[in-house]
C-alpha cells in the first residue's frame, strides 16, 4: 500500500510517452495502481498526480467517476453479476440471489475472509450468453446456479489462477513498442522517451473466447 | 422475405482457430486492404468509402465517408475508434474486439491514412480485459509486421496507434464524453455546438470518431470496392450488419446479415438465427436497436432490418415516428414478460449511468425509475401514469421520434423512450398493477 514501485514507475513513464498530453495516461495509470495495491490507495493516487503534473484532487475527481475504480479494499475476486435486460429475462435476479446465498453476503459486500466481493452490475455485453458475470473482469456466460457454485469452488481452490489474475490486473499483455512514427505535434512535456522500448509480455496465452460467437 | 445467402464481411474470420493472431489474419487475406490503400492513395480510399455509403455502426448511423469529409483542415488531426460498447443488449463489438482485433487495426490504419491523422487511438471498454489484451497483442504484432509505426510497408507513411482502456462508464460511448475520458477527465459529454468532433475534438484538434464495427468494414470495402458493398442491402442501408439478438429467443447470438432484406420475423424465427421463441411462446415486445430505441410489438414483425425502414415504421411514440436500428441489437420478450418491470430495469440503467450534468436527466431518470418501481411493487397510484408522461415530456418535449431534447446528450431521452413506449403499448397492464396493488406476473 504505497507509492508505485520502481518497476511500475517505469511502466507508467512508458505509458505517458504514448500520448501527446500526459493527462491522457491518467486512466491507464490508475489501472496500474489498482493492479499493484488491489484498490486505489491515497499514496498511489498522489504518486500518479506527481507523475502527471496534476493535483491529487484532480486524480480522485476523475477516478471517482468510473465504476471499475475502488477507493476502498475489495476481495481477491470481484464477482460482478449482470442484471440488465437480456440477463434479467434469463433469470439474472434469481442468479444474484443464489450468489448471495452461496457467498453469504449481499451484493455490494465482501466476504469476511476477504476472498470475494459480490456486486450487481450493468450490461457486460455478453447478452447472447445470458445470464453472465465477470470475475475480475474475466467473462463467464450461460451461468446456472450449479455452474456458479462450481466456479466459486474452483476459485477457492486456486484452480483458475492462470486465467483469472488478482483483482486490479487489467491486462497481462503490455505494449512492446514505443512511438516510432514521425509523430504528432507535441504540446506536452518534452522528456518523453521516443525510442522503442521492449517491456514484459508475459500474458500472450489468453484464455479461449466465449463471446456469443455463433454464425 | 427470407434470409439472403451472402458472404459475411466483418465476422468472416470469427471462429477460425486463433482468429486473433497475426498468423491467422495473414492466412485469411489480412492487411491486403492496407497495402491496396497505400497504393491507390487517400482520395481514392475516401471515394470507395463514399461509394459504399457505409453508415456508422455505432448507433447514430451517420455516413462514415461524409464524416471523414467534414474534418476541419488543421495540423494535427486525430482518429479515435470507439470500442466502449455498453448499450444494454449490444454485444457485437465485444465479439469483434476479442475475435478479430487485426481487422479493427487495419481499418483504423486505412482510415487514419485517408484522413491524414497524426495519431490514432482505439478506446476499449474497461470491462473488456481479454479484449484489451487481444487488441494490445495484435497491435504489437502489427508493429513487428511493419503495418504500424514508421514507414509502413515501405510507403513512406508513418503513424502510431494506441490502445486505450476505459474504466467503466456507459456515457463514455457518447463521442464527446469519450474524448473527455481519453483526455484523462470525467466522462462528461461536451456542450454542443460544436456538434461534431470533426471541428473540435481531441485536445481541441479536429477528430474523426468511428465505431469498431464501422472500422471492421473498411478493409473489405477497400479490397472489393465501394460498389460491391453498396450492391448489398437496399436504399440508404448498404452492406451487411451484425445484429445482436438476445432475450427469449431459442438461439441468441450475433448474426451478420444483409441489410434490409431480412425482417424482424426472419431473424427471430429462422432456424439459422433466433430459431423462434422459447417454449413456442409469442412475441410481445421487440426492442429494435438497443435500450435507447422505442419499442416495437408483434405488429412490427415484418419491418425490414434497415435504417430508414425501422426509422419510418409506424411506431408507438405519442408524438409520432418510428424507432431506430441504433446499435443493431434486438431484444425479444415473450408474453410472460411484465412490461413495467422491463421498462423499470432499462430506466434504472440510465439512472445509474447519468453523468449528472443536465437537470432533466439527472433528476428525471431517478424519478422515472422510482415511480416505475413503485408501480411494479404495488405502491403505484393512478396519477403516476400522467406523472411519468409529464417527466418524459420534460426530457423529450412532445415525445415524438426522433425527439427534440432538453439535455446535452442522448442519455436522458433514452430513459424517457422505454417509459413512454411501455405506457403506450401496455396502458392496461400499468392500470392492473395500480388496481391490484402489485405485479400480476409475480
Amino acid at each position: 500500500m504505497a507509492r508505485l514501485s520502481k518497476e511500475n514507475v517505469e511502466r507508467a513513464e512508458r505509458t505517458i510517452a504514448l500520448y501527446p498530453h500526459a493527462r491522457s495516461a491518467l486512466i491507464p495509470l490508475l489501472h496500474l495502481v489498482q493492479e499493484q495495491d488491489g484498490h486505489l490507495t491515497n499514496d498511489g493516487m498522489e504518486h500518479v498526480a506527481e507523475l502527471l503534473g496534476l493535483t491529487p484532487a484532480e486524480v480522485l475527481g476523475t477516478a471517482s467517476f468510473y465504476d471499475m475504480f475502488f477507493t476502498h479494499p475489495v476481495g481477491t475476486y470481484l464477482v460482478s453479476v449482470c442484471t440488465n435486460i437480456a440477463c434479467m429475462l434469463n433469470g439474472a435476479y434469481e442468479l444474484l440471489e443464489h450468489a448471495e446465498q452461496t457467498l453469504g453476503v449481499k451484493a455490494g459486500a465482501t466476504t469476511p475472509d476477504g476472498t470475494f466481493t459480490l456486486e450487481e452490475v450493468e450490461c457486460l455485453a455478453l447478452c447472447g450468453n445470458a445470464p453472465c458475470l465477470t470475475v475480475n473482469w474475466r467473462f463467464f456466460g450461460d451461468v446456472t446456479d450449479d455452474s456458479f457454485d462450481g466456479l466459486v469452488d474452483d476459485l477457492r481452490a486456486g484452480r483458475l489462477a492462470d486465467t483469472i489474475p488478482p483483482h486490479g490486473t487489467h491486462a497481462r499483455v503490455a505494449r512492446s513498442v514505443g512511438l516510432v512514427a514521425a509523430g504528432p505535434a507535441k504540446a506536452a512535456p518534452a522528456k518523453k522517451p521516443r525510442a522503442a522500448a521492449v517491456v514484459d509480455n508475459k500474458g500472450d496465452s489468453a484464455p479461449e473466447p466465449r463471446s456469443g460467437e455463433r454464425k | 422475405m427470407p434470409l439472403t445467402d451472402v458472404d459475411r464481411i466483418t465476422t468472416r474470420r470469427i471462429g477460425n482457430a486463433d482468429s486473433w493472431t497475426l498468423r491467422s489474419y495473414l492466412d485469411n487475406g489480412g492487411y491486403a486492404g492496407l497495402r491496396k490503400a497505400l497504393q491507390i492513395g487517400r482520395e481514392a480510399v475516401h471515394e470507395e468509402v463514399n461509394k459504399a455509403n457505409l453508415l456508422g455502426r455505432g448507433g447514430a448511423g451517420f455516413e462514415a465517408g461524409r464524416k471523414w469529409g467534414m474534418l476541419r483542415q488543421a495540423d494535427p488531426t486525430y482518429l479515435v475508434i470507439n470500442g466502449d460498447e455498453s448499450e444494454p443488449a449490444t454485444f457485437k463489438d465485444h465479439m469483434l474486439i476479442e475475435g478479430d482485433p487485426h481487422q479493427i487495426i487495419e481499418g483504423t490504419l486505412i482510415t487514419a491514412f485517408a484522413i491524414g491523422a497524426a495519431q490514432a487511438f482505439i478506446y476499449i471498454r474497461g470491462e473488456f480485459a481479454l479484449g484489451f489484451e487481444r487488441m494490445q497483442q495484435a497491435l504489437n504484432e502489427a508493429y513487428e509486421h511493419g503495418a504500424v509505426g514508421h514507414d509502413i510497408f515501405g510507403s513512406g507513411w508513418s503513424i502510431d496507434v494506441v490502445i486505450h482502456p476505459g474504466a467503466g462508464a456507459y456515457i463514455c460511448g457518447e463521442e464527446t464524453a469519450l474524448l473527455e475520458s481519453l483526455e484523462g477527465k470525467r466522462g462528461f459529454p461536451r456542450i454542443k455546438p460544436p456538434y461534431y468532433p470533426a471541428a473540435i475534438g481531441l485536445y481541441g484538434a479536429p477528430t474523426v470518431v468511428n465505431n469498431v464495427e464501422t472500422m471492421s468494414n473498411i478493409p473489405w470495402i477497400v479490397v472489393n470496392g465501394g460498389d460491391a458493398f453498396a450492391a448489398l442491402g437496399a436504399g440508404r442501408s448498404t452492406g451487411t450488419r451484425i445484429f445482436a439478438l438476445s432475450g427469449h429467443v431459442n438461439q441468441p447470438g450475433n448474426y451478420e446479415l444483409e441489410m434490409v432484406k431480412p425482417t424482424f420475423r426472419d431473424i427471430i424465427f429462422d432456424p439459422r438465427c433466433g430459431n423462434g421463441i422459447r417454449n413456442g411462446n409469442e412475441v410481445k415486445i421487440i426492442i429494435p436497436g438497443g435500450a435507447s430505441s422505442p419499442w416495437f410489438g408483434p405488429q412490427h414483425l415484418d419491418v425490414p432490418l434497415g435504417q430508414d425502414e425501422v426509422g419510418k415504421a409506424d411506431g408507438v411514440m405519442p408524438g409520432g415516428g418510428g424507432s431506430m436500428l441504433g446499435s443493431g441489437s434486438i431484444v425479444v420478450m415473450d408474453e410472460t414478460t411484465c412490461p413495467v418491470r422491463a421498462a423499470w430495469r432499462l430506466v434504472r440503467f440510465f439512472e445509474r449511468e447519468s453523468c449528472g450534468q443536465c437537470t432533466p436527466c439527472r433528476e428525471g431518470t431517478g424519478w422515472l425509475s422510482k415511480i416505475l418501481y413503485r408501480i411494479e411493487t404495488g405502491s403505484g397510484r393512478r396519477e403516476d401514469l400522467d406523472l411519468l408522461y409529464d417527466i418524459s415530456d420534460n426530457i423529450i418535449p412532445g415525445m415524438p421520434w426522433p425527439y427534440p431534447m432538453t439535455t446535452i446528450c442522448f442519455l436522458g431521452p433514452s430513459a424517457a423512450v422505454p417509459t413512454v413506449s411501455a405506457m403506450q403499448m401496455f396502458r392496461d397492464e400499468f392500470l392492473v398493477h395500480v388496481k391490484d396493488g402489485g405485479c400480476p406476473y409475480e
